[in-house]
């Protein structure tokens, strides 16, 4: 197997130090960088002395390797087809029963007790009704991990400046048992944000208008390394935010998608301790190092912005788009279920009453969500509106269960993707946008932005 | 699909069928839809759903052998394996893309579906031409035209895991992950 040098490269302080100190160096060729494994001449791989560079195919100790309900149990076929017993090392090991939690049906609950069966064989960790990507943020992504999931919205942790990103069931059962992967080093685009969002824009606005831009393939195989101009428009992106923008950065196609860690990153960290020993290790792409491209955001030029329906890139202000009806408003997902989300949703819907015509779906992304709501009273706003509010799952967001669309019908919704019968029913039409369009909507039985309910 | 359906595998490195030709950003929903991909872990019963977001009746249409062509962005979204094995078990030889969503095209040399990324293929098949794929020499031949056409390399480690079936097949047969020395 691999050998040598930087076998570990965490207690080679030198090596750390010199990557680390590279001004040339991306954040995304660092963070590799320092978890690259030696290995042998001619294997075809690249062999860097200090640092790989964007191109460059390199193996690399994984740190958190995890997969869910749906991905889980091709993983677990693979491992078992390759006839390998053992897992590398169960506490980097973690399942996650999110998608259709609680099992919606017979063929559900099988694949449920399929997972449940592997991890009291092996010991690694299980997380029921938590979507993963929020419970690897509260609980386990540290700056400088490299995450790898099965499920592709695991970018979402380069919120907090991990290398996170999402693969295949076959390649995580290969992490699980021997603890590494192959990847290829991505060019970096370089995102600038300034300014300040008008009344009714939220981070998801952003993202929405930055791949209506780009196209769904306008970032793949890259990295993006978000800034900020000054400390004033820092303040103005919290955790959940700047977990929105990594986590709908795969719309694009960004294999990561990365934030600077800064007072408010170690604020969270701090307030919401880890239950893993992941060294925090704090990247900076280095004053000289290489771009593919490099833009600046202007927030205050950004409108409300609506995409849809059949493709993430199909993306109009909302006052561009027209009249469009809703059967349901869904306000959930890994993208946008967390608790800021819920809070400007709850704000909208206070006193107020959903459509006649509209039913609205709440769905919390997290069990640690979902307590913040009761506390906040978010939860009787919801009701007395109207509104369902669920436990927290994927739910709705994969047509699974807990609102699935029927024949035609109309959705208007925070989660992540609005493809072609993704919800339920072939001709039913999925519209994406912020929680406070879809309150509002939800409220209006037909898409509108919350400029007015926000005065 | 009929029962003799026997998915490409290894030494079948040359296969010859009919194009099946699609659009741009052809996403993982539409290979395989969520609620039908999250209730099997049976590769058979996956591809009972292959392309079912275009045609619910895809799987019953093609035969073995067939090859699907498309635009740009082959694959994207969602990360799910089921994608590539619903189509290489519903008798699809090969898939030649424009270009391919980063995660499919992992998964497909790691599941044995050969993924061909061929720039300049648009335009230059037609639904139905007959076309041979050979694997070994990655490249594509549209015997109507007798124009042949050739993918862009990979790393030698990701085509010897294609060419022995995918990630599963090499371990058996080598008993190490083809990217491990």
């Amino acid at each position: 197997m691999s050998s040598s040098l930087l076998q570990n490269p965490q207690r080679d302080a030198d090596h750390l130090q010199r990557v680390l100190g590279d001004d040339s160096l991306t954040f995304a060729e660092k963070a590799i960088s320092i978890k690259n494994v030696q290995i042998k001449a001619n294997s075809g791989f690249t062999r860097p002395k200090v640092a790989a560079a964007a191109g460059d195919i390199v193996i690399v100790n994984v740190d958190l390797a995890l997969a869910q309900d749906s991905t889980g149990p091709l993983a677990i076929r693979s491992l078992s087809e390759m006839g390998i017993e053992r897992i590398y090392d169960p506490s980097k090991v973690l399942l996650v029963i999110d998608h259709t939690f609680p099992a919606a049906d017979e063929k559900v609950a099988n694949l449920h007790s399929m997972i449940r069966d592997f991890v009291s064989k092996h010991n690694c960790m299980l997380v029921e009704g938590s979507i993963s990507h929020q419970y690897v943020l509260e609980y386990l992504a540290n700056p400088g991990m490299i995450i790898l999931g099965a499920d592709s919205h695991t970018c979402q942790a380069g919120c907090v400046s991990a290398f996170a990103s999402g693969i295949g069931s076959t390649e995580i059962a290969a992490v699980w048992a021997t603890g590494q992967l192959w990847l290829r080093v991505p060019e970096t685009i370089k995102i600038n944000l300034s300014g300040a969002f008008k009344k009714g824009v939220f981070a998801r606005d952003l993202i929405l208008d930055y791949i209506g831009k780009v196209g769904e393939d306008g970032a793949n195989y890259k990295a993006l390394e978000w800034s900020f101009s000054t400390d004033e428009v820092k303040e103005r992106f919290s955790i959940d935010s700047r977990a929105c923008i990594s986590n709908a950065s795969m719309e694009c196609g960004a294999k990561i998608s990365v934030f600077p860690v800064d007072e408010i990153t170690r604020n969270y960290l701090d307030q919401n301790p880890r239950i893993n020993d992941a060294q925090r290790i704090e990247i900076q792409s280095g004053t000289s190092a290489k771009f593919k491209d490099e833009l600046e955001i202007e927030c205050n030029n950004i409108e409300p912005q609506v995409s849809g329906p059949d493709n993430i890139d199909k993306v109009h202000s909302v006052d561009e788009l027209g009249t469009v009806e809703i059967d349901q408003a869904f306000i959930g997902s890994s993208t946008n279920g967390r608790i800021e989300d819920l809070e400007i949703a709850a704000r909208i819907l206070k006193g107020r009453k959903v459509h006649k015509n509209t039913r609205c779906v709440v769905t919390p992304s997290s069990v640690k969500v979902y307590e913040e709501a009761m506390r906040r009273g978010f939860v009787e706003v919801y009701l007395e509106s109207g509104a369902v509010f669920t436990n927290a799952t994927c739910g709705a967001c994969v047509g699974t269960h807990l609102g699935a669309l029927g024949e035609n019908e109309v959705c208007i919704s925070s989660s992540s993707r609005n493809f072609v019968g993704r919800m339920g029913a072939l001709s039913s039409k999925i519209y994406l946008a912020s929680p406070a369009t879809v309150a509002a909507s939800a409220l209006e039985g037909e898409i509108t932005d919350a400029k007015r309910y926000l005065q | 699909m009929g029962n003799d359906a026997s998915p490409n595998v290894t030494g079948h490195t040359i296969s010859k069928g009919s194009a099946w030709v699609f659009g741009d950003n052809i996403n993982t929903d539409i290979i395989i839809p969520f609620r039908f991909k999250s209730r099997t872990n049976d590769p058979y019963e996956m591809a009972k759903y292959a392309m079912y977001g275009l045609d619910p009746e895809f799987h019953n249409k093609i035969s073995n052998g067939d090859v699907i062509v498309a635009g740009r962005n082959f694959g994207g979204g969602s990360s799910r394996e089921q994608a590539p094995v619903a189509l290489r078990y519903a008798g699809v030889s090969a898939v030649i893309a424009e270009s391919f969503a980063r995660i499919f095209y992992r998964n497909a040399f790691t599941i044995g579906l050969p993924a061909l990324e061929i720039p300049e293929i648009r335009g230059k098949v037609m639904q139905g031409d007959e076309l041979i794929v050979n694997i070994t020499k990655f490249t594509a031949e549209n015997i109507r035209t007798n124009e042949i056409f050739v993918a862009q390399k990979v790393p030698e480690f990701m085509h010897q895991m294609l060419i022995e079936g995918g990630l599963v097949e090499y371990y058996k047969k080598y008993k190490r992950l083809p990217w491990i020395y």
